[in-house]
């Protein structure tokens, strides 16, 4: 059901530290700007909780009402949008990607796994 | 054909601004889009990237855009 989907999706949002929506896994990306959002997470040593979109077309259209923007991928930290590949990219660049990570997860925040979770 | 009418969208939403379209492989349907507007002054970057995609609802949602690069600035 599309509840069930909406409440999985809204969980993870507000449950993961880090939580990128993408196409496809990190093993496995599927699309360039999905692969531009994690490299820039991973530089910046965050702990990216990955969730592929693609199993199920429920899972986008549910995370794209939730959050208000239309593409993949999404990037969440602590339950707040943070933005595509291109702001990702350029908050990395900039530094300020690491320094709302430290912000918003403490100092220590580097070095937490990359995970994958299934929405289903 | 595709970017003119990207183009046209752009400049509908932010007239007077300085709008740019890249079709990034020849294949119409991913794009690089530049907007430079004083409207994103005080914005932040998700508020920016948020106008851009209201004024492109359309092409993204029928599928004419399948992947978009965004970059905005205010305007100098």
């Amino acid at each position: 059901m599309s509840d069930e989907i909406r409440d999985q999706v809204k969980g993870i949002i507000d449950g993961e530290d880090v939580a990128l929506f993408m196409k496809g896994t990190p093993q496995f990306v599927m699309c360039g700007n999905s692969h531009r959002a994690l490299e820039a997470l991973r530089r910046a040593g965050a702990p990216v909780t990955a969730v592929d979109v693609l199993p199920d077309p429920r899972i986008r259209e549910e995370l794209s009402t939730l959050s208000g923007w239309p593409t993949i991928p999404q990037v969440f930290v602590r339950g707040e949008l943070v933005g595509g590949a291109d702001i990702v990219e350029e908050l990395e660049a900039s530094g300020e990607l690491e320094q709302t990570l430290r912000e918003k997860l403490g100092d220590e925040y580097r070095g937490g796994e990359e995970r994958v979770v299934a929405v289903a | 054909m595709a970017v003119r009418t990207l183009t046209e969208l752009l400049e509908a939403a932010f007239p007077g601004d300085e709008v740019a379209v890249e079709d990034r492989t020849g294949g119409g349907d991913h794009f690089q889009v530049t907007v430079a507007s004083r409207r994103f002054e005080g914005l932040s970057l998700v508020e920016q990237h948020r106008l851009v995609y209201d004024a492109l609802a359309t092409p993204l949602a029928d599928g004419t855009i399948h992947e978009l690069r965004i970059k905005t600035r205010g305007a100098s």
